[in-house]
């Protein structure tokens, strides 16, 4: 009696030679896609142009998304981490904190070389750090206030920084990754403390070509970049261009693989449609939030009666489900991003004013309090930035809900770079303004709102010593319930019992790109990730 | 006699009355093109009047429950992307557009005409400098000498109107001029001038009045001119700011990002700019026509 074989085992026989002939070829192929491949050039559009090139003095994504692939920093956010929280190596390869917390040692790479073959040493790294904390006067350092922590920067060898802090700061290694912190060259810095705002020159995986004003910015690939492999493109080209529809009307052309800050639901919507799996979208919550600073130094602003009555106008829920739609807005939110460790929970956060879930009875309190201010019908000029998403929607919003108080509100727009200097004057009565943070940790997102002679850019213009304080009772907390608690004071005081400032809806970050980009994560700060040393294009 | 005089007041209005009647239904019979543009001249002047009266909804009135809303019974043109009513925002829209449009080619047409008849009647330096910054001015296109008068002095109405009327003063100086140089030469100009009259009233009271024809050409023409000015400079988020309904804001933002969703949104301001343009250019064109003796047929 002979045995057949079953017709399973047949089948499976069948199957395993077919696997062993085809595993050869078919496994190098699907690896490939996932490997990096070297070449061509990453075009996006900059709906932002900034004032000059000298990243420590900026406040634009208009400075990051064109300049920051130019340089490197002590400490990156790790820029495969979708929350965007983690410290990881940059130029420091690695580093040590003692003295229970207050001093801070890096020790730096070796063999990094500047673009014009220059080594970078800890002399460059200390030269940076003092002209972002210690400026000399007449040299602006928009962030300075941020490392008030910071007692000394010192370079004991070439290859070790240390940093002496005045007192222990959990956000300290946090605030070292910041994205505008571009290590310079010393020397050039000794003979001219000016020249990085007119000139580039740094460590990063690009070398700078040229800028046309008003027009792109190219970078060509570093050849000698510290990161062996590394970058994968041979360049970049930025293009400036204002217009959301202009932007949208790139990446569905496909002359342009992607726009880093952000488009609404509706142009992802349009280009889904249009490039189907041609196109990829990458969303998260956003580190950015409209604010309304109301002057202090204007009548009848300082009443907080008044301010109380403007932000109490405001239905957010209402607004939130609305404008999420047509605008990059989404979330109610306190001081902090919403579903972050320390931010508010929506029931604490609905006992704030403007936050009651029944809007008639804001608004009827808000009534009371103009009436009882003498402010009934109130005329004042909104100033807002000449920016139109998400600036110009959230006016009309804002405007539509003062009208709804009685108040007459008429708005005016200001060029983008002539805005801040006119907040900076305090010309304004009531003004957008904005915050976005690199990274989510209360010290970044509520400096913002500490007394206007230790922050300029607090353009409500107030000094309140209490929220100062609880400023600083918040950041050398140790324990996270204390520190939350302190928050939470803090955020009461700032929204509620002074209203100080207006908070508007937190953003939301849409980013769809050309599914021909790789190695590129979406965050939730459009400051984040702009180094492009790992991404990639696929053809 | 006392009985006479109102009768023949009376009669003397009717006279005036008939004339009238006579020239604009002849203008209507021998021009139907411009008369047609003076019918929507007419109609959006009374529109833009009784914009409170007419407009179905307020133009400021946000309805999130309305938002992006196709043409309906309840909003016969639709709602924007803020549930406002956009046929409520183009009838305010029309007050906006006559008021810059009107404002800013009167404005300029008038000292455009002052200047151009002073230079020729003064004639010499006057003239020659007068001419060569006109010459300055008229070399800059008109958006782009509007949109640097922006830039300078800000984007607020009354902003809005002088950058528009700055760019119309040079055009209507020339034309103004040239007419006003062959009347100069006339003999009652000249007996003016040898009665004593001072500069000032032989200007106001007898030149000025002969160039009126060129004038009032120029201020049509200029009306339509201003009026899309306004809405380019509105549309490049230069003009007129919101909330205020205008017909170039109406265009801009979310009417371009929702053009495919909601065509209804750009279609009729659209069309309201054309239509109002297209108004004013044949009415301007026909009264040139009527008032210019070397094509009078009227």
């Amino acid at each position: 009696m002979t045995h057949r074989p079953s017709r399973t085992r047949v089948i499976l026989l069948a199957c395993l030679l077919v696997s062993v002939v085809l595993a050869p070829a078919l496994t190098p192929a699907a690896l490939a896609q996932e490997k990096p491949r070297s070449g061509g050039e990453l075009i996006f559009p900059v709906p932002s142009e900034p004032p000059s090139y000298d990243g420590h003095r900026e406040e634009t994504f208009g400075w990051i998304h064109p300049w920051a692939p130019f340089y490197n920093t002590l400490l990156r956010v790790d820029p495969t981490d979708p929350s965007g929280t983690k410290p990881v190596p940059s130029l420091a390869e690695r580093w040590t904190i003692a003295d229970g917390g207050l001093t801070y040692t890096f020790q730096l790479r070796r063999g990094v070389k500047f673009h014009d073959g220059s080594e970078m040493t800890s002399k460059d790294v200390k030269a940076t750090y003092d002209k972002i904390i210690f400026p000399p006067a007449g040299v602006g350092s928009t962030r300075k206030g941020q490392y008030a922590v910071v007692e000394a920067v010192e370079a004991p060898d070439p290859y070790t920084v240390r940093f002496r802090l005045k007192w222990p700061s959990a956000a300290f290694l946090a605030s070292l990754a910041s994205p505008w912190n571009a290590v310079y060259k010393a020397d050039i810095l000794a003979k001219d403390i000016h020249w990085y705002e007119k000139n580039v020159m740094g460590t990063g995986p690009f070398i700078f070509v040229e800028h046309v004003k008003g027009s792109h910015v190219i970078g060509k690939k570093n050849p000698n970049y510290w990161d062996k492999g590394k970058p994968y493109l041979d360049g970049f080209r930025a293009l400036f261009v204002r217009d959301t529809a202009a932007q949208v009307a790139m990446i569905r052309g496909e002359r342009a693989h992607i726009q880093f800050r952000s488009f609404t639901a509706a142009h992802r919507d349009s280009l889904v449609a249009a490039l189907g799996d041609k196109i990829r979208v990458q969303e998260s919550p956003w580190d950015c939030i409209l604010l309304v600073a109301m002057n202090h130094e204007k009548k009848p602003f300082d009443d907080k009666r008044v301010r109380r009555a403007l932000t109490l106008a405001i239905d957010r829920y209402a607004g939130s489900q609305a404008l999420s739609k047509i605008a990059i807005v989404k979330e109610v939110a306190g001081a902090l991003v919403p579903g972050t460790p320390y931010a508010t929970a929506p029931d604490d956060l609905a006992k704030l004013a403007g936050y009651w879930p029944a809007i008639e009875t804001s608004r009827a309190e808000a009534k009371r309090l103009l009436k009882e201010a003498g402010a009934e019908g109130l005329s004042f000029t909104f100033k807002n930035r000449g920016i139109p998403m998400p600036y110009e929607p959230l006016a009309v919003w804002m405007i539509d809900q003062w009208r709804q108080i009685g108040l007459n509100v008429k708005q005016e727009v200001i060029e983008a770079a002539a805005y801040f200097a006119s907040l900076r004057r305090g010309e304004h009565e009531v003004a957008m303004d904005f915050q976005c943070g690199y990274i989510v940790e209360p010290d970044l997102d509520l400096y913002k709102f500490v007394s206007v002679d230790k922050n300029p850019a607090n353009y409500s213009r107030y000094k309140d010593s209490v929220l100062d304080d609880l400023y600083v009772k918040q950041s050398r907390a140790v324990d996270p319930e204390e520190r939350k608690k302190h928050i939470r004071a803090f955020e009461k005081r700032l929204l509620d019992e002074e209203a100080h400032y207006l908070m508007t809806l937190q953003w939301h970050r849409i980013v769809p790109h050309s599914s021909k980009v790789k190695g590129w994560q979406v965050t939730p700060s459009h400051y984040l990730n702009n180094t492009l040393d790992g991404v990639w294009l696929t053809e | 006699m006392a009985i006479n005089v109102p009768l023949e007041a009376a009669a003397a209005r009717v006279e005036i009355r008939e004339g009238w009647l006579a020239v604009a239904l002849a203008f209507c019979h021998r021009r139907p093109l411009g008369a047609a543009g003076a019918f929507v001249v007419v109609l959006m002047i009374a529109v833009a009047l009784t914009a409170t009266l007419i407009a179905p909804y307020d133009p400021l009135g946000v309805d999130f429950a309305a938002m992006l809303g196709r043409p309906s019974a309840t909003h016969w043109l639709g709602t924007d992307s803020f549930g406002r009513d956009v046929l409520s925002r183009l009838i305010y829209g029309s007050r906006t557009a006559l008021i810059v449009g009107f404002g800013a080619a009167f404005i300029g047409a008038t000292a455009g005409a002052i200047l151009g008849v002073g230079s020729a009647y003064f004639g010499g330096r006057i003239d020659l400098y007068l001419q060569r910054l006109m010459d300055v001015f008229i070399s800059f296109p008109l958006i782009i000498l509007a949109l640097a008068m922006v830039a300078i002095l800000g984007n607020n109405l009354p902003n809005l109107i002088t950058a528009i009327t700055i760019p119309m003063i040079p055009r209507c100086a020339l034309v103004i001029r040239s007419s006003a140089l062959s009347i100069r030469e006339m003999p009652y100009v000249d007996a003016a001038r040898a009665a004593g009259f001072g500069h000032a009233r032989i200007i106001l009271r007898h030149m000025l009045p002969n160039v009126m024809a060129p004038y009032l050409i120029l201020l049509t023409a200029f009306l339509g001119q201003a009026i899309l000015l306004e809405a380019s400079l509105s549309f490049l988020g230069l003009g007129v700011q919101e909330p205020i309904a205008a017909w170039g804001l109406m265009l801009r933002g979310a009417a371009v990002d929702f053009a495919e969703t909601a065509p209804w949104m750009a279609i009729f301001p659209g069309l309201a700019i054309s239509l109002a343009v297209f108004a004013f250019n044949l009415f301007g064109d026909s009264l040139r026509d009527a008032l210019d003796p070397k094509l009078r047929t009227l």
